[in-house]
């Protein structure tokens, strides 16, 4: 009897420290994620008004702290496609593609082939030569920007894409070399070597074997790439001088020095129309992107 | 089909540390050679450079008529089956068979029918359209044996193939393996095999020939009767065969008749051991040879034995495995399961006598056995 009386009462205690447990790790997720979202939304705030804005009248963007628009109008989109010069976006948006296209692909290839050298291969100053593009790295780009640009208008490549892409297309992005060698490191040489004695030379070692591999890797660099080329204002500045040429990052800039009074209605509608195409790549490719940038092999 | 033989053979890496020290071996057509030894005996080493996976820093590798040093991999006629099966995970099981005949641009309708035949044989036909991250261990290792058959090449290399795979998966694939061996063999298309392990059974149970390694020189070939029987050398008898050969140090006199002085205890030797010693020193050091199966226990004070007292005790079923400790060297003792006395525990005493038909001495200094007859 008294046995049964005190299993109840410790089954009931246990009851209600199980209920204080439960309340306690439901207070701690409600705050943490209340906290969460504030921050997130503080980060996120330029953002969403930036879409807001691009909705609203020229007068409204100033007059209206809030992102709703009151009266929500494309007029901005419109009148920003049309730009104040003979072409429209999209011919800007072109012209960033011509640059985003062969360099992303050049990228790829190059880095591919320059990082399975160093991760495979044995050959003299290989250190050295190593050190060397662990060093470009760390070189501030201001640095070699008057003789990359005596180098090019030496070569007669002013006013053309060229010094835009052909750079890293040659494997002139150590940043991307680097992480394919990391990553190339943590993959067992045993199916190279299987390749290897099915008759395969290391070009087609490369092609058929390693590149599948690489390939959440590759799909980070060529993410990355992406995003960096139609974000990069300072290179097409540099470089371009007919507008004709120019890619979407100069022709935003182009809408604040041709007009006296901005259309910043039209601007910001051409800024949300720039970074649409580096968000539909990047969420398309995030799975691919986590896991290139956050494993340093494959499974085993 | 090729002969296979290996002059002289060296590794040297760059930091000057040699692996390989100048090993000769010939492998005849048809033969499974298993290449067995602790780990670091350069075993691997040696099968990568018959493969051409490791440069070689001297002597040759012939494969039939060709000295193949400096012939990529691909061109040697050697096909290869790797530990961690090394299957290319991106492609199907059926890609990955027929990877290499692909390569050399084989008919498509002749890799269909080489494919199809390889599945035959392995029992792979269900998986070949799985990628090899849905195989388990054994049909992993069974498509890896495909990738290496579908090529027919003059030498199969295997490379601890079956170390990844547990107790029961391995014992079947090791007869699957010798199975295909012969199978080939009667087929008319007898196969050249050189299998790496550091599994001592395996290597017993596979090889027609068995070269036992270490650190780079070759100890012994001999087929697995001889090498169980008569070892060459202290280190192959303590390798070959389980539990291993009790090494029990002990001075030998030879004046007058033959004597082993082991710790404080002296046993005389009769003809069948005595007559087969080839020492001509007296009270030489030698180390004396006997497999744990081949001691009797014996009633105490019976001439020319060994006492000592009883300090493990391992009972396994059909047999019974006594650690003795005699003279401050720790002995094995194996007694049949239905002539184990229950009374000889823990502390007791016991008295060994030595089969000596089948002891070994050994000379301490070089190793070599000096009792082959």
């Amino acid at each position: 009897m008294t046995v049964e009386v005190a299993n109840s009462s410790i089954a009931e205690d246990m009851d209600r420290v199980n209920r204080q447990i439960a309340r306690r790790q439901k207070i701690n997720s409600m705050v943490r994620y209340v906290l969460l979202i504030a921050v997130g939304f503080v980060m996120l705030y330029p953002l969403i008004w930036l879409v807001g804005a691009s909705f609203k009248t020229n007068s409204e963007i100033f007059t209206n702290p809030g992102f709703w628009p009151k009266e929500p109008t494309i007029s901005g989109y419109v009148k920003g496609w049309q730009t104040s010069t003979p072409y429209t976006f999209g011919h800007f948006f072109w012209n960033t593609f011509l640059i985003i296209l062969p360099k992303t692909i050049g990228t790829c290839i190059s880095a591919s082939l320059v990082a399975y050298g160093f991760a495979r291969f044995e050959f003299p100053f290989k250190r050295v030569f190593f050190s060397l593009l662990i060093a470009t790295l760390l070189l501030p780009n201001v640095v070699t920007r008057i003789p990359q640009y005596l180098l090019f208008r030496d070569m007669g490549w002013l006013d053309t894409f060229l010094p835009l892409w052909v750079p890293s297309a040659l494997a002139g992005d150590a940043f991307f070399t680097f992480m394919l060698v990391q990553f190339l490191r943590g993959i067992p040489r045993d199916m190279e070597e299987a390749a290897r004695v099915d008759g395969a030379n290391s070009l087609q070692t490369l092609w058929y074997i390693v590149t599948p591999l690489l390939a959440p890797a590759l799909i980070s660099v060529a993410l990355f790439q992406f995003m960096w080329t139609m974000n990069d204002f300072l290179g097409p500045l540099i470089y371009l001088s007919s507008v004709d040429k120019f890619p979407v990052s100069l022709a935003l800039k182009l809408s604040i020095d041709t007009t006296e009074a901005f259309d910043w209605n039209q601007i910001l509608a051409m800024s949300v129309l720039a970074i649409t195409p580096a968000l539909i790549v990047f969420f398309m490719a995030q799975k691919y992107f986590i896991e290139g940038i956050s494993t340093g092999g494959v499974k085993g | 089909m090729a002969h296979l033989q290996l002059k002289k053979l060296v590794k040297r890496y760059p930091n000057g540390f040699e692996a390989v020290h100048g090993i000769d071996l010939d492998v005849q057509d048809g033969e499974f050679m298993v290449l067995v030894g602790p780990s670091g005996c350069a075993k691997s080493t040696t099968l990568r450079m018959v493969a051409g996976l490791e440069t070689i820093t001297g002597g040759e590798v012939r494969i039939g008529e060709r000295v193949v040093n400096t012939l990529a991999p691909g061109r040697r006629g050697i096909a290869m089956v790797f530990q961690n099966y090394a299957l290319y995970p991106h492609m199907k099981v059926k890609n990955n068979l027929s990877f290499g005949l692909r390569l050399a641009g084989r008919p498509k309708d002749e890799i269909t029918a080489a494919t199809a035949e390889v599945a035959e044989i392995l029992e792979i036909e269900s998986l070949l359209e799985r990628l090899p991250k849905e195989l388990s261990g054994g049909q992993a290792q069974r498509v890896a044996l495909g990738r290496a058959l579908i090529k027919k090449p003059e030498v199969f290399l295997f490379d601890e193939p079956l170390s990844n795979l547990d107790a029961k998966l391995r014992a079947s694939m090791r007869v699957r393996i010798t199975d295909l061996h012969r199978r080939l063999k009667e087929e008319g298309r007898p196969a050249t095999v050189i299998y790496v392990t550091h599994d001592q059974t395996e290597a017993m149970t596979m090889g027609d020939r068995i070269c036992v390694m270490k650190d780079g020189h070759i100890m012994q070939v001999a087929d697995p009767v001889t090498l169980y029987d008569k070892p060459e050398n202290a280190f192959v008898a303590g390798f070959i065969g389980t539990p291993e050969m009790n090494l029990i140090p002990a001075d030998l006199s030879i004046a007058g008749s033959h004597s082993l002085k082991i710790g404080t205890q002296t046993i005389g030797l009769q003809d069948t051991l005595a007559s087969r010693i080839q020492a001509s020193a007296d009270n030489s050091e030698v180390t004396l040879g006997i497999r744990p199966q081949h001691f009797h226990l014996v009633d105490d004070g019976t001439p020319d034995s060994l006492t000592g007292e009883v300090s493990a005790l391992e009972f396994m079923g059909h047999e019974v495995y006594l650690h003795v400790n005699v003279e401050g060297h720790s002995l094995i003792v194996v007694v049949p399961g239905e002539e184990y006395d229950p009374s000889k525990v823990r502390g007791s005493k016991v008295t060994l006598k030595v089969n000596e038909a089948r002891a070994h001495i050994f000379d301490q200094a070089s190793g070599k056995n000096i009792s082959l007859t």
